[in-house]
């Protein structure tokens, strides 16, 4: 079984602090790190790879350093990886984004099953996985939380919903976007970080692509930022102390005209 | 190939953009602005931050398109069991005040079996018309016939804007009709509005982490299409008997033909109300100190007719089940009330649920980061404040 894994390289919030006076994001010494969701999304097709067999590969489109984030996916059971990175795909909303992740799926051999998280904790936007499924014109299965029943025809999912979960068949190749729920990712291996240290990631360029310039990057990109600004943070408000009841009692009072 | 540059003759050297960058690309040389292209994404922000128009972002594309013929909002109505979602009447409030601004219809899309009465409903919550496609394999959400079908509709009705609720069911339905109709998407809009000369709807997110905000658009595509979370915007109110016209379209077999197969559609009952629907949310973290004390908050949440919360330290600790995680990796919340009992809020947890409108934190750390964020702040034992609020609020609500 032939499975791709799209990931992207974020910022790790753990890191992230906000500068008290501009209420502006403090970048310096923020590291890179392979969206949390996607490690759900690595470690399934990891798992489907150890109960059917074949290959992982994993995808990203990104700035050169990106290649860290595929090497640590290597570390995580990944057996090969693609960086997509050109300063023509920059500007790219999820649009452009999800097109140049497809034409990138098209150019590797025949696949079976794409993974992606649900999305990236720095965009949330949850369109490229669905975005690339159309793109190449495969069904997809949103949300999964887990892959009830996998063959090389077809698949047996559960689709997480708002009330409980859907269960969904599927036929291959398709393409899943994941849920925390689905698993529990390793860490990785000694002997996978000796192989991420000495893997080979290969690196495509637009030039490798079979794709229209036009669609690319920015010029790809329906969507533009017209306005930035920063919210008003949110002041902490009133301290209230005292005995147990009579805080109690005061919160009570306070609140009544949000409780009704 | 789209390039950025900045005009040194119009540059200040004011710095604005050099804060502004969420990639850290921008520096100061000879007081003027320097992009380092390596680090730059294009993303647009500096441009939109620049008062002297001293940064040009150019894009290469091709003539501007003639979206004149496209009109009227659309809002998608999402249906689960011919139940119409609350989320679309959220969505139909806000429709109606961009369609009024515009001087155009608002349309409701519902797609589902047997909806006719339904949709003849629609009207009392503001919208002009309702384009309704009846089949039985729209009955349940299915990625293939709603594309198929809402891509049809696109075409053939051409709004301007298309609305629909950041859910399961829309996220992954409009990312789909998106692609296939060339159309710009804006996901978690906070705040739309329109610019009615241009007709552009002005779409504002949170972006890069949440503490900026971008106002994006999509200027030379059509329709302009957005999605909203449940909870931000105010439900359309009821004005009974208000008639709507219903627009009933036929399409051949094969569009509501399906790859995929639903094969059950499981209602798990939570013992308490679902977090992402609930006005009130009683929320508890690693400060409670143990499994046996979330029975407590599920008492304060049952008076208050609320769900419970929780942090992610909670939940890795096993205390109570993913559902009720909010933050980052869980759900993000808007209720009216959030109450953080024993959270020390981490950015990962107050970017699911500082827009709550009140937040009432109580934590036994004077210097918990939770504090900044809530509205009122308690320092003091979670286990026996706790308590003493769900006894307080029974006699206040006299049960």
């Amino acid at each position: 079984m032939n499975i791709i894994v799209c990931i992207k390289q974020v910022p790790n919030t753990t890191d992230v602090r906000i500068d008290p006076v501009t209420n502006t994001l403090i970048r310096d010494g923020v590291e890179s790190v392979i969206n949390p969701f996607d490690a759900y999304a690595i470690e399934e097709a990891v798992r489907l790879k150890e109960r059917c067999g074949g290959k992982v590969t994993a995808v990203t489109m990104g700035p050169p350093q990106a290649e860290t984030a595929l090497k640590e996916a290597i570390g995580l059971g990944c057996d090969e990886a693609v960086l997509v990175s050109d300063r023509k795909f920059a500007g790219s909303d999820t649009w452009a984004t999800s097109y140049t992740l497809a034409c990138a799926i098209e150019k590797l051999e025949a696949y079976d099953v794409i993974i992606c998280g649900k999305q990236a904790s720095d965009g949330d936007t949850a369109q490229v996985g669905p975005g690339i499924s159309t793109h190449l014109d495969i069904p997809q299965v949103t949300y999964v939380k887990k892959i009830v029943e996998i063959n090389d025809k077809s698949a047996r999912v559960e689709r997480m919903t708002e009330e409980g979960y859907d269960v969904v068949e599927v036929p291959l190749p398709c393409l899943f976007t994941v849920v925390k729920e689905i698993n529990t990712p390793r860490m990785p291996s000694l002997k996978g970080m000796m192989r991420a240290k000495s893997a080979k990631i290969a690196k495509w360029t637009a030039a490798d692509l079979d794709a229209d310039p036009a669609a690319l990057g920015l010029d790809g990109s329906p969507t533009r930022v017209v306005k930035i600004f920063t919210p008003e943070a949110r002041k902490g408000g009133e301290m209230i102390s005292g005995s147990t009841d009579e805080v109690a009692k005061e919160l009570v009072e306070l609140l009544k005209g949000e409780v009704v | 190939m789209a390039s950025i540059k900045i005009l040194l003759d119009k540059c200040t050297g004011c710095t604005l953009c050099v804060k502004t960058c969420p990639f850290g690309a921008i520096h100061m040389a000879d007081r003027k602005a320097v992009i380092d292209m390596a680090k730059c994404t294009l993303c647009g922000s500096c441009v939109a931050a620049c008062k002297f128009s001293a940064i040009e972002l150019e894009k290469s594309g091709g003539p501007r398109k003639d979206l004149s013929g496209y009109k009227d909002v659309w809002v998608f109505c999402e249906q689960k069991k011919g139940v119409i979602q609350s989320i679309s009447f959220e969505l139909l409030g806000e429709g109606r005040k961009l369609a009024d601004k515009l001087g155009v219809k608002l349309c409701a899309v519902l797609l589902g079996h047997d909806m006719e009465t339904a949709a003849g409903k629609l009207g009392e919550r503001g919208a002009d018309k309702v384009y309704l496609v009846d089949h039985p394999a729209l009955a349940a959400y299915q990625d293939d016939p709603y594309t198929a079908v809402l891509v049809k509709l696109v075409e053939e009705y051409k709004p301007e804007a298309l609305l629909c609720g950041a859910t399961t069911i829309g996220r992954s339905l409009i990312s789909r009709v998106a692609i296939k109709t060339s159309a710009g998407l804006t996901a978690d809009c906070t705040g739309l509005d329109v610019d009615t000369k241009e007709r552009l709807l002005l779409q504002t997110r949170p972006a890069f982490g949440g503490n900026i905000m971008a106002t994006i658009i999509a200027p030379n595509h059509r329709p302009q299409m957005a999605t909203v979370r449940h909870k931000v915007m105010q439900e359309a109110p009821v004005k009974p008997g208000r008639g709507v016209e219903i627009v009933s379209n036929v399409y051949p077999e094969e569009t509501f033909a399906s790859r995929s197969k639903l094969l059950e559609v499981v209602e798990e009952i939570a013992n308490t109300v679902n977090i992402s629907e609930a006005d009130i949310i009683v929320a508890g973290g690693r400060g409670m100190g143990g499994k046996e004390n979330f029975a407590r908050l599920e008492e304060l949440a049952k008076v208050l007719g609320g769900a419970v919360g929780a942090s992610r330290s909670a939940v890795d600790a096993d205390w109570i089940g993913y559902s009720h995680q909010v933050g980052q990796t869980g759900k993000t919340v808007v209720p009216k009330l959030y109450f953080a009992c024993g959270i020390s809020g981490q950015i990962q947890h107050l970017i699911g649920m500082q827009s709550s409108k009140v937040i009432v934190a109580i934590n036994k750390d004077p210097d918990a980061p939770i504090f900044k964020v809530a509205t009122y702040g308690i320092v003091g034992d979670v286990n026996e404040l706790v308590p003493a609020l769900t006894r307080e609020f029974k006699r206040a609500l006299n049960k």
